[in-house]
């Protein structure tokens, strides 16, 4: 399926089915992250449960550098 | 003691992590300035490049307060989406409320900046905002329930200093909240007039991470933000218009 990751269109199995999945498929799942899954922020408790579909859109951003 | 909403710290000095000439560096910095609590902003990742390094990866996370920033955005609803990301790392609920008015001067929006504080705090945000030296706005969010405010000294990353001392004692003087000395800053001299005016912390980003030393820089901003401090405790003799001699005037020996 195809889904739109930081405004990108990214191409990924129909196998990665949840947040928690998508994640470990970057190999993302040991980082500190924060999601946003169709506008809607989730919590870091429900990235194991939030199921993805097709043309979904997903922010995941990260804390950098700032003051 | 600085207290800010439910948590104390003993170090006066909030430091920033951006901009600093690499990560080795950066961590002594942090150590030596024995800050507790760090700023940080919050930015779409690569998710292509799994194995890029992140600063806050680096740190003992339960050492330090995490203060992100909702730097990059124009108005409250941005900021308060920027503040919600960042809360829902599960990692912290401190948010330094930063929404730029002006790309010249990075000056803060003070209008946008009192709607996203009123929506943080209802949604039980530990809100600080930045804002400008100005002594009524940050009157307004005090009484809206902000639990510090934080004019700026200068503009961001500018290093001239306090630029309008008596606005910056005004918001001071009229605090019943912590009053955090946030951007501007560029010598240990200015932290620790900040801290002299009766500023309760300063915040520093550039002054040290800029700096050609920025470890040596670490360091003196937390001895002269100690120094200040602790001058102001001691209460400093008023200024005079004329000498007044230390030594007696009587019983000279001729």
């Amino acid at each position: 399926m195809k889904l739109q990751i930081n405004g990108e269109l990214v191409d990924v199995p129909d196998s990665v089915s949840t947040v928690s999945a998508l994640l470990e498929h970057f190999g993302l799942q040991s980082k500190i992250v924060m999601i946003e899954h169709n506008r809607t922020i989730l919590a870091k408790e429900l990235h194991s449960t939030q199921a993805l579909q097709d043309q979904d859109q997903i922010e995941i951003v990260q804390f950098v550098g700032g003051g | 003691m600085l207290t800010i909403g439910p948590y104390e710290f003993n170090s006066r000095l909030l430091l920033g992590t951006g901009k600093f000439p690499n990560f080795e560096i950066q961590k002594e910095a942090v150590s030596v300035s024995q800050t507790q609590i760090l700023t940080f902003a919050v930015r779409r990742m690569n998710i292509f490049d799994a194995k890029q390094p992140n600063f806050l990866e680096m740190l003992d996370v339960k050492q330090f307060k995490l203060l992100p920033n909702t730097a990059g955005a124009v108005n409250a609803e941005e900021a308060v989406r920027i503040a919600r990301l960042a809360k829902a790392s599960g990692l912290c609920d401190m948010i330094k409320v930063e929404v730029i008015g002006d790309w010249v001067t990075l000056l803060p929006d003070p209008i946008e900046t009192f709607k996203a504080c009123e929506i943080l705090l209802e949604e039980g945000f530990i809100v600080l905002p930045y804002i400008s030296d100005d002594v009524v706005l940050a009157k307004r969010l005090q009484q809206l329930g902000v639990h510090a405010v934080m004019p700026g000294a200068s503009p961001i990353g500018s290093g001239q200093g306090i630029i309008n001392e008596l606005n910056l004692s005004f918001i001071i003087e009229q605090a019943n909240v912590p009053v955090i000395v946030d951007a501007g800053i560029g010598t240990p001299a200015d932290a620790a007039q900040a801290m002299a005016l009766g500023a309760d912390a300063v915040l520093l980003n550039t002054a040290v991470s800029g700096a050609g030393d920025p470890v040596k820089m670490a360091l003196a901003m937390k001895m002269a933000i100690e120094a200040g401090r602790l001058g102001y405790d001691a209460k400093p003799i008023p200024r005079k218009r004329y000498a007044t001699a230390s030594s007696p005037l009587v019983g000279l020996s001729k």
